[in-house]
């Protein structure tokens, strides 16, 4: 096939930041007219990067980008949707301020014979628009009116309506819910008898056999290979994309569970009747040394409202903590931390890193605080510590003078949980700390949490993925609307069991 | 001997101190050697070189805790009219106008002075840190207010002081050199061992990155906030001392004026990010000197102090474009497309 049959055919890309951090190496990629291409790859290997150089975001340092045969050399985003490609991102990049029809009519509104903005024409066609998503909302209210999983439609949609050769969607699925993919599938495939050329960047498989038609798989910035969906076997792509065997990995961490010994450790934290304000109700929790207890739940179900309360963030309104059998009173993080506990938030971005600061300092920094102001831990030691931790888990970086800004999602969880290793606490919370991250880093994570309970830690998990849940915790305390609605454990955990009272049965 | 240069280059505080002493050395030329001349007179130095660093030393101070708040991602707009009300308390006790039981003691008034100061930064760290006012309208009352206050300790006029011990603050020497020289080694001394021979320099940088994240690592960030607009507060009222010594007085309307405005140039000069984070208290030592240079040498080389203010704005947009990425990729896409040229050419 020669080149001008080809929509876009990229190669040779290659992607720096600064002398250290290479993103991508010599890389390419091809899309066909009326072709859905997955784009695959662990955190880090450069699938961001790689979108980023094709709309302009990031330049690239050497390779071709061809559209249509030309060559291309897109500046900025605006440029790129100038040329024909079309991007939705991961995060919702739409104005929450302004209504839902000017977000999608934003910098090409149509104009009425006066020469000012035609807003009935605006809201009648994001409306006729909006439908063919099967969205019935009200266009004139502001975006931030309307939950996530609607935001990312309207930026889906909005994307779609620019008249684009290629659509590029970076893990638009992650906030909607199954009938919401499946509309938007929909779509995809109708695009795509149009002859749209779909780049779909995203890190559940399932979608990936039942969307696309080819795989590109990059690792560490640089190109694996491209392969036909429905030729690929499924334990074969992972096994490409994290470079090693993934069915022995899950293996390993699924016999680790089962080798935990049954005998109860010493009980170190006790919830009785804790509420928070306006969160938790009522809320009753026991963990003892070397458990890893899971708190499962629905999305707002209290799960994380839990460890706050338990960490210090937000305050308790009534009911009592104990902390190896004395009361404990929390006024700040600090407090819980100088106790022994720590805590990986949720959002790791603005919760858990300090961008513009290195490694080593973003790994000291809880240690730091429990010490307090006056016992500086000397650069010698800051450094030892990194090191430490960049060989113990595995930190992928050329040294810990980075900033932690510069590594990839895994990576940074991975500085975020030696933070909190580094403190040498008794129990660790975890919440939600494999979200976003690949696979291998994932299964990476889960066998350090179960490791580090075989060596007495108390775990708080908290997961969204119901079977790194399984893994994980041996007991399991399942929330909904704020509140405790049942407890599973041992052979009791199992996906039909925790999803029945998830979604409102009995916990029997 | 490269790598040292190479490393020392890199040193946030490099750049500054260049930046003087071309200011310094430009001065010399013009002047033929003028501006360098010392002479000893009773025993105390005095030069163009001693001016700079002796009336430098208010705005340096006030830069040393400017430093600190804007590395918090705030700002203290307040501190001139600290100033106002520092030297306005110091100066009515001295000269017996209020609390005449202290029979116009110089210690008493600058202590009582400085416990002032400090009020004022308890009352801003308060605003900002509990009560989660923007920093830049949370200052904002005392920069409207504190003339007010100052004017209403004074009545209303200007407080003249005859006491050689008030003098003294400004134009003492000891061991020949002026009394505010000592006066800044100490503070500012003080203020960078504390930052960086104790933890308090690391945590602050995180507040200033990133305040949630730096909560959940444990950091006290109110605390934090609140021991900062406190020391800025008390810093600024050493300079309101300094400042009213000076002109053996208290002037409510002019003390202090517009300083805030010099001691923000000063930490941006330096190189500290004004929306937090990194910073470096030497840096904006050199900053402030840089910027009392530019004043002393505009007075020294007989030019119109209009000059100042254009040479100060000149200086600023200098900083912005070399602090700019947008500028830097310019020129870095300016030698790219060049070097593409040239293998085009080829």
């Amino acid at each position: 096939m020669g080149n001008e049959n080809k929509l876009l055919k990229m190669s040779n890309i290659s992607k720096a930041f600064g002398k250290a951090v290479i993103a991508l190496d010599d890389v390419e990629l091809e899309l066909d007219r009326g072709e859905i291409l997955a784009l695959l790859g662990e955190n880090g290997a450069g699938k961001s990067t790689l979108i980023k150089v094709l709309t302009g975001v990031e330049e690239r340092d050497t390779g071709v980008v061809l559209l249509d045969g030309k060559e291309i050399h897109p500046k900025s985003t605006q440029e790129a949707q100038n040329v024909g490609i079309s991007t939705v991102y991961q995060e919702v990049n739409l104005c929450p301020n302004l209504s839902v029809a000017e977000n999608i009519y934003i910098g090409r509104e149509p104009k009425n014979r006066f020469g000012s903005i035609d807003w009935k024409k605006i809201n009648a066609d994001a409306k006729e628009l909006l439908k063919k998503f099967d969205l019935d909302i009200n266009v004139t209210k502001n975006l931030d009116h309307y939950s996530v999983a609607i935001q990312q439609m309207i930026a889906i949609a909005r994307a779609c309506d620019i008249d684009a050769k290629i659509l590029i969607l970076d893990e638009p699925t992650s906030s909607l819910s199954t009938a919401e993919v499946k509309k938007l599938f929909e779509i995809m495939r109708k695009l795509r008898s149009e002859g749209m050329g779909i780049i779909f960047v995203t890190h559940f498989l399932d979608q990936v056999y039942e969307v696309t038609d080819r795989i590109t798989v990059l690792r560490n910035g640089q190109y694996v290979g491209s392969y036909l969906t429905a030729e690929l076997p499924k334990v074969e792509l992972v096994g490409k994309m994290i470079g090693k065997d993934y069915a022995s990995l899950g293996e390993s961490t699924v016999t680790k569970k089962d080798s935990v010994s049954r005998e109860e450790g010493e009980e170190l934290i006790e919830l009785s009747n804790v509420s928070g304000s306006g969160t938790i109700q009522n809320f009753n929790l026991k963990i003892s040394k070397g458990e890893v207890l899971g708190l499962s739940g629905l999305l707002g179900s209290g799960r994380s409202e839990t460890v706050r309360v338990m960490f210090g963030i937000d305050p308790m309104q009534k009911g009592e903590i104990r902390y190896k059998k004395s009361p404990l009173h929390l006024k700040y993080p600090l407090d819980a931390i100088r106790k022994g506990m720590s805590f990986c938030p949720e959002n790791r971005k603005t919760e858990g890193i300090i961008g513009d600061l290195s490694i080593r300092e973003n790994i000291m920094l809880a240690l730091q605080t429990k010490k307090g102001i006056f016992r500086k831990i000397t650069n010698k030691e800051a450094q030892e510590l990194a090191d430490e931790y960049i060989k113990k888990l595995d930190i992928k970086t050329p040294d810990a003078d980075q900033l932690i800004k510069n590594l990839s999602g895994g990576n940074q969880q991975k500085v975020i949980l030696a933070r909190w290793l580094a403190t040498n606490p008794e129990l660790l919370m975890l919440d939600e700390p494999t979200r976003g991250i690949d696979i291998g880093t994932k299964a990476e994570i889960q066998k350090i949490v179960i490791d580090l309970a075989e060596q007495g830690m108390a775990v708080i998990f908290i997961s969204s993925e119901l079977d790194e849940m399984l893994r994980c915790c041996r007991r399991m305390i399942v929330l909904r609307d704020m509140k405790q609605v049942g407890e599973l454990s041992g052979k009791e955990i199992s996906e039909e069991a925790v999803m029945r009272i998830m979604a409102g049965g009995e916990s029997k | 001997m490269k790598t040292i240069l190479n490393k020392w280059s890199k040193n946030q505080v490099f750049w500054p101190i260049v930046i003087f002493l071309i200011i310094l050395l430009f001065n010399g030329i013009v002047s033929k050697g003028e501006f360098f001349r010392m002479s000893i007179v009773d025993g105390h130095l005095y030069g163009r070189v001693i001016d700079i660093f002796r009336n430098g030393s208010k705005l340096v101070i006030l830069a040393a805790g400017m430093t600190m708040v804007l590395a918090t991602g705030g700002t203290d707009i307040s501190v001139g009219s600290v100033m106002a009300i520092s030297g306005a308390i110091a100066c009515s006790i001295v000269d017996q106008r209020i609390l005449p039981g202290l029979g116009g003691n110089v210690g008493a008034a600058v202590i009582i002075a400085v416990i002032a100061g400090i009020a004022c930064g308890l009352w801003n760290g308060l605003l900002v840190a509990k009560i989660k006012i923007q920093p830049i309208v949370a200052t904002m009352i005392l920069l409207v207010a504190g003339r007010g206050i100052a004017q209403l300790i004074t009545n209303g006029k200007i407080v003249t002081v005859t006491s050689d011990a008030y003098y003294f603050i400004n134009g003492g020497y000891i061991l020949g050199l002026p009394f505010p020289l000592f006066i800044l080694i100490f503070l500012v001394g003080a203020l960078i061992l504390f930052t960086r021979k104790t933890a308090f320099g690391l945590l602050l940088e995180s507040v200033g990155c990133n305040p949630l994240a730096s909560k959940f690592a444990g950091i006290k960030v109110d605390f934090m906030l609140l021991g900062i607009y406190t020391i800025s507060g008390a810093f600024a009222a050493v300079a309101g001392l300094i400042e009213s010594a000076g002109i053996k007085g208290a002037d409510c309307n002019n003390a202090g004026l517009n300083i805030e405005m010099d001691a923000i140039l000063a930490v941006a000069i330096g190189g500290t990010n004004i929306m937090g984070g990194r910073f470096s208290i030497p840096a904006s030592i050199a900053g402030a000197l840089i910027v009392q240079g530019i004043t002393t040498s505009v007075l020294a080389l007989g030019v119109p102090a209009a000059y100042i203010r254009v040479l100060k704005a000149t200086l600023i947009i200098v900083i912005c474009l070399s602090q700019s990425g947008k500028f830097k990729e310019l020129f870095k896409s300016r030698k790219v497309s060049n070097q593409r040229g040239a293998v085009k050419e080829q």
